[in-house]
C-alpha cells in the first residue's frame, strides 16, 4: 500500500512527510523545525547579548529589544526545547516499550503540523509589522497596551501550537498506558518513558490553564471584552495567576525528559543499571505532583500577603528533596561501574553540576523574603538558564548523539561532538553564572540596556563573551551534523554497545513496523537482560504475522493549516483594539475554520481502515528485499 | 563541626560578596534593617548550599577518578547494584533536615518583612506616628505623596534615616516594580491594588552611598523600562523636617528673579506644559488629573528624567528631545522650541527650589 521504498525523488520524500503518520518520521519532522526554531532563538540570545554588552549601547532599539527578548523566551520554550523533546519521546519511546507505534498515529501527526502552523504563524510577526513585546509572561496590563499586532501573534500562535502540545501530551498518555508489550509492566519501564509519561499528564493539567489566560487576552485584544481590563472591573493578577499555573508545571514539563534522558545515559555508559530505579520513578512522579503546588513562588513581590508567600516557599523547598533523591541516584549509578566517556555521557557528566548550581539557587529563591531582592534581576535570568540548559538543553545535545545513530543510521563524530561540548560548556557557565553577581549587585531583569557608572559594566562584557562561545559551539554541531550525513556510514542496531533498551535491540534505523514480532519483556533493562544471555535477539511474545499499518494522511495537514489561516482572519477582524480590522478578516475567520472542520468532517465520514503487511512479505524483508 | 564548617563558609562568603557592587545600588551592601535580614538569609540559604554542592563534588570527583573504564577491561561487566534503603533513606532525610533548618528563619523573615500593621497606629492626638509615602507608578516615572504632609514630589524621594518609612504602592497604568536594592527588596505596583511594606534607610550606610540610593523599576513596563530609575535621598530626620516645612510651604509657585527665568516662566504657561507639570508641592488636583511629574522643587533635583545627568545642556536636550532619551514616554516625541526658548526654560524649572 505505502510506496515502494527504493530511491525516492524530492517530491515523493517532501509529499512522504506531510502525510506520514509514523512515529520516526514525525521525530524527524520536531527535530528539525525544533533545531530551526533553537537557531532562530539562539541568534535571538546574540542579538541581546551583544546590545548588553557595554553600557548605552545602540545595537538594537529599545523597542526592538523587548521584542528581540520575548521572542527569544517564547520561541526557545514553547518551538524549540518542547518540540525537541517530543522528537526524541517520539523516537524512542514507543520502541522502548516495544510498541510499533503510538495509540494515535493520525493525531501524532496532527500535533506536530499544529505546532508547526502555530509557530510559522508567531515568527510571522518580524515580518507583518513587529513582534510580541511583553515578555514571554505576556502580563496582562502591559500586553494589553502593547501597540500592532505583535500580542495577537503570540495568543493565536500559542493557541495553535498549544493544541498541538496537548495532543501530543494525552497521545504519549494513551500511548504508554495501552501499547506496551506483554511483560513491560509499569515498574519495567525504561525512565525516558517514564518522564515521558510523567511529563504528559503535566501537559495534560498545565496547558488548559494556558490555553484559557491566552484566550481571554485574545478576547480582550481582538473583540472588545475586559476580562484583565482593571478600569472596566478585569483584574491582572488572574492572568499572573493562570500564567503560572502553566509555567510551573512547564519546567517540569520540560526538564523531566531530559532526566529521562539522562537517566538512560548514565548507565548505558556505567554499564550498570540505574541506581534505585523504584525511588527514580517516585522522585518523578512527586517532582511533577509538587510542580503544581508552586506556582505562586513566581509572584512573591506581587503583594498575595505573608501567608502565602510563607506557604509557597516551604513547598517550593520541598521539591529540592525529590530532585536531590535523582542526583544521588545517578552518582550511585556511575559508582562501582565502568565509565566510558563518550560525547553523550560527557553531556551528563556537564549536566550534574551545571543542573545542580541551578537548583541551589531555585531553593535560595524560595526563601520568599530574600527572592524580594532577587525577583526580577539578573540573578533569576542566571537560575532558569542553569536550569533549562544545563539541564534541559545538555540533556537535548546528549540526546542528539546518543540517539542520532537510532533516528538516521549514522554516527555523530565523537571528536567535533567534544570540541562543541567544551566550548559549550565553557561558553554557558561563562555566560551566566555571573549573571546571578550582576543580579544581586542591582540589575533588574529585561532592560533594553543599562547606564555607566553602576558597577556593572565588566559583568556584562563576560556574559556576551561567554555567549559567544556557545554559539561558535552550535556552529561546530551543525557542520558535524552535514559531515555525518553526508559521510553516510551506517551504524549497527547498538552501536554504543552497551544499550540496555529494547530500542537498541532493532536496526538503526529501524523498520517502519519497528518489531517484525512484538517482543516479550521479562525485566528492567530488557535488551541487556537478553544480551547478558548471550541471545541476538529480543525473545518474541507472538508468533509471525500480519502486521496491521495506518495509512498515511494529508488531513492533519489541513486540519492545521486551516486555523493558521483562521488565526489571520480573527487579528484583521473589525473589532481589533488595534483599529486597523479589514473587511476580509471575518470572511478568512470563517475560510479558515472551515478548512479545519471540514477536513475534520471528511476524517469522520471516511473510513480508513489502514492495510496490513503480510507475514510473506515480513520474511522477505530479512533475506534483503525491502517491505515498502 | 559542622557548625564550625558553616560559620566558615558564611565568613568566606561574606568576604568573598562584601567586594561587591556599589554602595548606592548593590543588595551586597545593605543599607538598612530589611535589605540586612535579606542578605543574611542570602548567607545562610548560600552556606547550606554550598555544602551541598560540596558533598556532590566530592562524590563526583571520586567517580569520575575511581570508575574510568581503563584499558583491559573492555569487556568487564560490573556488578548491576539494585539500589540502597539506607543510602535512600539518608539522602531523603538529610535535605529534608536542611530545608526544615532554611525554613524557619523565612518563614520568620515573611512575617516580620511583612508587618505593616504599625503603619496606622496613631498617637493620642489621632495623628499617625510613622511616616507613609504613596508611590504611585507611571510610565517611566515616578510620583512620592507624603498625605499626611500634604506635599508631593516626583522622581526623587526624600526620606529620613534611621526609621521605618512605610510605603502603599500602586500603578496608574501598566504593572511596574518598586525596588531600592541597597534598602531592601522589590514590591510590585498594581494596577488593581495598593500593596503595603517598609524600608529602613541607615544613616551610617547613607553618609557611605552620598545619600543618594538608586531606585529601579524591576517589572517589564514598555521600551523605556531600563530608563525609569529614581533616586532616593536618604537625610537626617531634621534635615527631613526642613525640607518637608519648606515643601508644605510652597503653596504658591516660587516667582522667578532674573528677566531669563521670568521668560522661561511665560513659555511654560505658553505651551501649557502647566495643565500636567504642578510647579507647588500641594498639588490638589486628583491623582488622574496629575499626569506628569511634579516640578516644585526641580531645583534641586539629582538627574534630568531620573537618568540624566542634572545640568542645563542636559535639561535642554530632554525638553526638545524626550523620544530619544525615553523612547514611549507619555511627553511628547519632540518639541520645536528655539534655543531661546531653551535657554529660558532650563533657567525657570532650575530655579524652582523650595530650599536652598
Amino acid at each position: 500500500m505505502s510506496s515502494v521504498a527504493v530511491k525516492k525523488g524530492l517530491g515523493a520524500s517532501v509529499w512522504e512527510y506531510l502525510t506520514t503518520v509514523d512515529h520516526k518520521k514525525i521525530a524527524h519532522l520536531y527535530l528539525g523545525t525544533g533545531g530551526f526554531f533553537f537557531l532562530l532563538g539562539g541568534i535571538e540570545a546574540l542579538f541581546i547579548r551583544i546590545q548588553l554588552m557595554k553600557p548605552n549601547n545602540n545595537f538594537v532599539s529599545e523597542q526592538l529589544f523587548n521584542e528581540i527578548m520575548t521572542m527569544h523566551g517564547t520561541t526557545m520554550i514553547f518551538l524549540a526545547a518542547m518540540p525537541i523533546l517530543f522528537a526524541f519521546m517520539n523516537a524512542v519511546v514507543p520502541i522502548q516499550i516495544g510498541a510499533r507505534d503510538v495509540a494515535f498515529p493520525f493525531l501524532n501527526a496532527l500535533g506536530f503540523w499544529l505546532f508547526f502552523f502555530g509557530g510559522v504563524f508567531l515568527n510571522l510577526s518580524w515580518f507583518l509589522g513587529g513582534a510580541p513585546d511583553a515578555g514571554w509572561t505576556s502580563y496582562a496590563s502591559l500586553s494589553l497596551r502593547s501597540e500592532g499586532h505583535g500580542i495577537d501573534f503570540y495568543t493565536l500562535g500559542l493557541q495553535i501550537s498549544g493544541f498541538g502540545t496537548l495532543i501530543s501530551g494525552i497521545n504519549f498518555l494513551a500511548t504508554i498506558i495501552n501499547m506496551r508489550a506483554p511483560g513491560m509492566s509499569f515498574m519495567r519501564m525504561p525512565l525516558f518513558t517514564w518522564t515521558t509519561f510523567i511529563a504528559s499528564a503535566l501537559i495534560l493539567l498545565a496547558f488548559p490553564p494556558l490555553t484559557i489566560g491566552v484566550f481571554l487576552l485574545m478576547f480582550d485584544r481582538l473583540f472588545g471584552s475586559n476580562f484583565f481590563d482593571v478600569t472596566m472591573g478585569g483584574n491582572t493578577i488572574i492572568w499572573e495567576h493562570f500564567f503560572w499555573i502553566f509555567g510551573h508545571p512547564e519546567v517540569y514539563i520540560l526538564v523531566l525528559p531530559a532526566f529521562g534522558i539522562f537517566s538512560e545515559i548514565i548507565p548505558t555508559f556505567s554499564r550498570k543499571r540505574l541506581f534505585g530505579y523504584s525511588s527514580m520513578v517516585f522522585a518523578t512522579v512527586l517532582i511533577g505532583f509538587l510542580g503544581f503546588m508552586v506556582w505562586a513562588h513566581h509572584m512573591f513581590t506581587t503583594g498575595l500577603g505573608n501567608v502565602a508567600n510563607a506557604i509557597f516557599a516551604i513547598a517550593t523547598m520541598a521539591i529540592a528533596v525529590p530532585t536531590g533523591i535523582k542526583i544521588f541516584n545517578w552518582l550511585l549509578t556511575m559508582w562501582g561501574g565502568s565509565i566510558k566517556i563518550t560525547v553523550p555521557m560527557l553531556y551528563a557528566l556537564g549536566f550534574i553540576p551545571s543542573f545542580v548550581i541551578g537548583g541551589v539557587t531555585g531553593v535560595m529563591q524560595a526563601v520568599a523574603p530574600l527572592d524580594y531582592q532577587l525577583h526580577d534581576t539578573y540573578f533569576i535570568v542566571a537560575h532558569f538558564h542553569y536550569v533549562i540548559i544545563g539541564g534541559v538543553v545538555f540533556g537535548i545535545l546528549a540526546a542528539t548523539h546518543f540517539y542520532w545513530p537510532k533516528m538516521f543510521g549514522t554516527k555523530l563524530s565523537e571528536k567535533m561532538g567534544y570540541v562543541t561540548f567544551t566550548l559549550f560548556f565553557i561558553g554557558f557557565h561563562c555566560t551566566f553564572f555571573i549573571q546571578h553577581f550582576l543580579g544581586l549587585m542591582g540589575m533588574p531583569r529585561r532592560v533594553a540596556t543599562f547606564l555607566p557608572g553602576q558597577g556593572l559594566e565588566l559583568g556584562n562584557l563576560i556574559s556576551s563573551i561567554g555567549a559567544i562561545l556557545m554559539a561558535v559551539a552550535v556552529i561546530i554541531l551543525l557542520f558535524n551534523v552535514v559531515i555525518t550525513s553526508i559521510r553516510n556510514k551506517k551504524v549497527g542496531a547498538d552501536p554504543w554497545e552497551d544499550g540496555r533498551t529494547m530500542e537498541w535491540a532493532i536496526a538503526s534505523p529501524p523498520p517502519f513496523y519497528n518489531f517484525k514480532q512484538t517482543p516479550l519483556v521479562r525485566g528492567l533493562d530488557t535488551w541487556w537482560l537478553e544480551k547478558m544471555e548471550g541471545k541476538k535477539e529480543l525473545t518474541p511474545a507472538e508468533p509471525l504475522g500480519d502486521i496491521h499499518m495506518p495509512n498515511n494522511s494529508i488531513i492533519p495537514f489541513f486540519i492545521s493549516l486551516g486555523l493558521f489561516v483562521a488565526a489571520f482572519g480573527a487579528m484583521y477582524n473589525p473589532l481589533n483594539s488595534v483599529g486597523d480590522g479589514k473587511s476580509w478578516g471575518l470572511p478568512v475567520l470563517i475560510i479558515g475554520l472551515g478548512i479545519t472542520f471540514g477536513s475534520m468532517l471528511i476524517r469522520s465520514l471516511r473510513d480508513d481502515f489502514g492495510y496490513h503487511i503480510h507475514k510473506e512479505d515480513l520474511l522477505e524483508d530479512d533475506k534483503g528485499g525491502k517491505v515498502g | 563541626m559542622k557548625f564550625g564548617r558553616l560559620s566558615f563558609l558564611f565568613l568566606l562568603l561574606t568576604l568573598v560578596l562584601a567586594g561587591c557592587g556599589e554602595p548606592f545600588l548593590s543588595t551586597l551592601k545593605p543599607a538598612g534593617e530589611v535589605a540586612e535580614t535579606q542578605l543574611t538569609l542570602l548567607f545562610i540559604s548560600t552556606s547550606i548550599m554550598v555544602l551541598v554542592i560540596l558533598v556532590v563534588v566530592i562524590i563526583y570527583l571520586i567517580v569520575l577518578f575511581r570508575f574510568r573504564r581503563k584499558k583491559g577491561e573492555e569487556n568487564k561487566i560490573p556488578k548491576q547494584v539494585e539500589g540502597s534503603h539506607k543510602l535512600e533513606i539518608i539522602w531523603t532525610v538529610i535535605p529534608i533536615l536542611l530545608l526544615l533548618s532554611l525554613s524557619v528563619p523565612t518563614i520568620a523573615a515573611t512575617f516580620k518583612l511583612g508587618d505593616v500593621k504599625d503603619m496606622d497606629k496613631v498617637d493620642k492626638d489621632g495623628n499617625r506616628e510613622a511616616l507613609v509615602v504613596n508611590v504611585r507608578a507611571n510610565l517611566y516615572w515616578w510620583e512620592f505623596e507624603y498625605p499626611d504632609l500634604g506635599i508631593i514630589t516626583s522622581q526623587d524621594l526624600v526620606v529620613p534615616t534611621d526609621e521605618k518609612v512605610y510605603f502603599n504602592l500602586k500603578a496608574s497604568d501598566v504593572k511596574h516594580s518598586f525596588w531600592v536594592p541597597a534598602a531592601g527588596g522589590k514590591m510590585d505596583t498594581n494596577t488593581d491594588n495598593e500593596n503595603k511594606f517598609y524600608l529602613v534607610f541607615d544613616k551610617e550606610k547613607a553618609d557611605e552611598a552620598g545619600n543618594l540610593f538608586y531606585g529601579k523599576c524591576a517589572e517589564l513596563c514598555g521600551p523605556s523600562h531600563a530608563y525609569m530609575d529614581f533616586k532616593v535621598k536618604a537625610v537626617s530626620r531634621d534635615e527631613f523636617n526642613q525640607w518637608a516645612t519648606a515643601m508644605q510651604k510652597n503653596k504658591e509657585e516660587v516667582q522667578p528673579t532674573s528677566d531669563l527665568a521670568k521668560q522661561g516662566q511665560e513659555v511654560f504657561q505658553a505651551n501649557n506644559c502647566i495643565a500636567c507639570h504642578a510647579v507647588t508641592a500641594n498639588d490638589a488636583r486628583p491623582e488622574t488629573a496629575r499626569t506628569a511629574p511634579n516640578l516644585a522643587d526641580f531645583g534641586n533635583r539629582t538627574r534630568v528624567a531620573g537618568i540624566l545627568e542634572y545640568n542645563e545642556e542636559n535639561l535642554k536636550a530632554w525638553i526638545q528631545n524626550p523620544e530619544k532619551f525615553k523612547p514611549g514616554n507619555q511627553m511628547y516625541k519632540e518639541a520645536n522650541l528655539s534655543e531661546e526658548e531653551l535657554d529660558a526654560l532650563a533657567e525657570y524649572l532650575m530655579g524652582l527650589k523650595v530650599q536652598e
